[in-house]
């Protein structure tokens, strides 16, 4: 890595270099609410309202990566883009940092974008055809002016070389790069403002295997090198546990279960994380473990069943499943859950 | 391949290091000269086209006559040595009036597709790009344009306006935005939802930046490919008007309206309408190939 690289990081982290302990809230997110109308008849009305994040809290603490898990549809990417309001939640509290993103000006925004970056799923949408790579990791500086000319161009060149890439690939065009290049060169985009918190929206589901495991190193470098705080959102349970500190699982809009990822994984307590953790292949043709199958199809966001939004498929369902929407609770130190039955 | 694979791959990336630090980086605009020149027939339309263009340019120095000096005697002459493309029914050399007439035609082509495009482009991409209640009034606006049989309005206007040569050009360009400004918004909404602009809109870029560098060099393509169409549209629509008498005046010549002089001699003197005919056929033509080889040089994603 380059030595200026290293000066400027040093810099950055004596002001926030010893106080990376867990307890050191980075970001807030309180009873976040995304619907989307859903139109329809003649005039467009309003006919029905998606909800795809429904009231969603958690926080995540400074130097963690915090995984998010669910279905397709359950409203993860939505979570990650309302927090770089990226989409404009309905309703609900985003504080980074002690700052309420969702009141921000465009002009506070701005700055705001300096903090907190996003990376794509999709390694060849995620980048414009049209620019060469050192223009799109470059980008950034040209929007924020904190860099131009020959300056521009040498910090390009060390972005590459942190993400593993080649200097000389920044006069390159994206379609002349493999998959995990591209995402590479994603992820260099996203680290060329400094940013403290990223938000990896299912950074490595649209690679091959072989790749994953590198770009999920790259990240795990990452991270310790420039301090940073991911939230990693993902449908694949064992790429989570293995990048992630804590977990949260999402089930149609909302978070159900929350807690670091050892006890989640170990000893799940939402009936709806027992039957996903059931569903992850294990290595060993001896190892006997009951799977739980759900049964039926995740009921329509349009119209979440009322209560438990799980109660539909959930084997343990009793009379107050069906008509109270369990509180979303603290049941033991860090371990939040969304069921009236969990103890 | 097997030499290939015996290479360890730091070794072989940094052979393709040193190839591209020693070559000098390929430029977008070059990469395009390179691809557009080998597709043969956009070629042979682009030499036809420069070479038309140097004709216009200098039509006075290549025309061998007046073109409207008339001669009664020698009318509806057949092509001679003396008259390359025979003369017309009151004996005004065909050849001098085609070269001439060949600024009128290109011009038109030139300036009513870049009206076209101009207005096309930006209500579309205002239209995709914001969406809601603009698109809206945008867009019934375009379809209420759309909805008038083009060329009959063009006769209204022509009509109503002065008939000078760039009030044609205004009015054929003024007309023929509408389908440019659906193409435009259809690209920019789709455009719109990548994640690339998404990328772009979480770096912060603003507005014009996101319009401007990321969208509209994408949907260029398309509108680029559909402008070279439309100046060969656009040629055949001044061409009906001045068929129909509604264009360029006499004695100045049209291509449009040599064929309509020619029109009631055409069993005496067909190279009359021929010639003009051919020259409209080749222009047409040569732009649609250059459309087509434009279409496949912008695109990076095709592969070489």
């Amino acid at each position: 890595m380059d030595k200026t690289w290293n000066n400027s990081l040093n810099h950055a982290s004596t002001n926030n270099g010893l106080d990376t302990g867990n307890d050191d809230v980075l970001l807030e997110v309180r009873n976040l609410k995304k619907y989307f109308p859903l139109r329809g008849g003649v005039f467009s009305r309003v006919q029905g309202w998606i909800k795809a994040v429904d009231d969603v809290s958690f926080d995540v603490y400074r130097g963690e990566t915090l995984g998010l898990v669910g279905e397709s549809g359950c409203g993860k990417t939505t979570t990650g883009k309302c927090i770089l309001r990226l989409e404009q939640p309905t309703s609900g509290s985003v504080l980074f940092e002690g700052k309420d993103v969702l009141s921000m000006t465009s002009e506070e925004l701005r700055t705001l974008r300096r903090e907190m970056q996003i990376i794509f799923q999709d390694p060849y949408g995620s980048l414009n055809p049209r620019m060469t790579v050192g223009d799109i990791v470059g980008e950034a500086f040209v929007i924020h002016g904190t860099a131009s000319g020959h300056e521009r161009a040498r910090r390009v060149e060390e972005l590459l070389k942190v993400v593993g890439l080649s200097p000389y690939h920044a006069r390159r065009y994206p379609h002349e790069f493999s998959g995990g290049q591209r995402q590479r060169i994603g992820i260099a985009r996203a680290l060329a403002l400094r940013p403290k918190l990223i938000i990896c929206d299912e950074p490595v589901s649209a690679l091959d295997v072989s790749i994953q495991s590198q770009i999920l190193n790259l990240l795990n470098e990452l991270q310790d090198d420039f301090q940073l705080t991911y939230i990693f959102i993902a449908h694949d349970l064992s790429v989570v546990q293995h990048i992630s500190d804590r977990v949260g699982v999402m089930y149609l809009g909302r978070l159900v279960e929350l807690t670091d990822s050892e006890t989640l994984y170990s000893s799940p307590k939402h009936p709806y994380t027992q039957a996903l953790l059931s569903a992850i292949p294990v290595p060993d043709p001896d190892h006997k473990k009951k799977r739980i199958v759900l049964e039926g199809d995740v009921p329509s966001s349009l119209e979440p069943p009322s209560g438990c939004s799980f109660h539909t498929r959930c084997s343990y369902c009793q009379d107050i499943c069906r008509e109270v929407r369990p509180e979303w609770r603290e049941i033991e130190e860090g371990h939040f859950i969304a069921c009236h039955l969990a103890e | 391949m097997a030499a290939v694979s015996n290479q360890a791959p730091g070794q072989l990336d940094q052979n393709f290091g040193g190839d591209a630090l020693t070559l000098k980086p390929e430029s977008y605009m070059s990469m395009v000269w390179r691809r557009f020149r080998r597709h043969k027939l956009a070629m042979a339309g682009l030499c036809f086209l420069l070479l038309m263009y140097l004709v216009a340019v200098f039509a006075p120095y290549i025309a061998t006559q007046s073109y409207r000096h008339t001669d009664p005697p020698n009318r509806l002459q057949a092509p001679s040595q003396e008259h390359w493309m025979g003369t017309d029914n009151i004996g005004r050399d065909l050849f001098s009036r085609v070269i001439w007439g060949s600024r009128i035609s290109l011009s038109v082509g030139f300036v009513a597709a870049g009206v076209a495009v101009l207005l096309g482009t930006v209500i579309g991409a205002l239209a995709g790009y914001f969406g809601g209640a603009i698109d809206n009034i945008l867009m019934r606006f375009t379809e209420i344009v759309m909805s008038f049989p083009t060329f009959f309005l063009l006769i209204t206007i022509v009509s109503i306006v002065e008939r000078s040569i760039f009030n044609i050009m205004l009015v054929i360009g003024l007309t023929s935005w509408p389908g440019l400004a659906r193409m435009v918004r259809g690209q920019f909404l789709s455009l719109r939802e990548q994640e690339f602009v998404l990328a772009a809109r979480a770096l912060g870029a603003s507005n014009a930046r996101i319009i401007f560098r990321h969208i509209l060099p994408n949907a260029m393509a398309p509108v680029i490919v559909s402008a070279t169409l439309r100046i060969g549209g656009a040629i055949l629509t001044e061409s009906g008007l001045s068929f129909l008498g509604l264009g360029v005046q006499e004695p100045f010549p049209s291509w449009g309206n040599i064929i309509n002089t020619g029109r009631t001699f055409l069993r005496q003197a067909p190279w009359i309408t021929a010639f003009p005919g051919i020259f409209i056929f080749l222009t047409v033509l040569s732009f649609n190939y250059v459309g087509d080889g434009l279409r496949d040089a912008l695109d990076p994603r095709l592969k070489d």
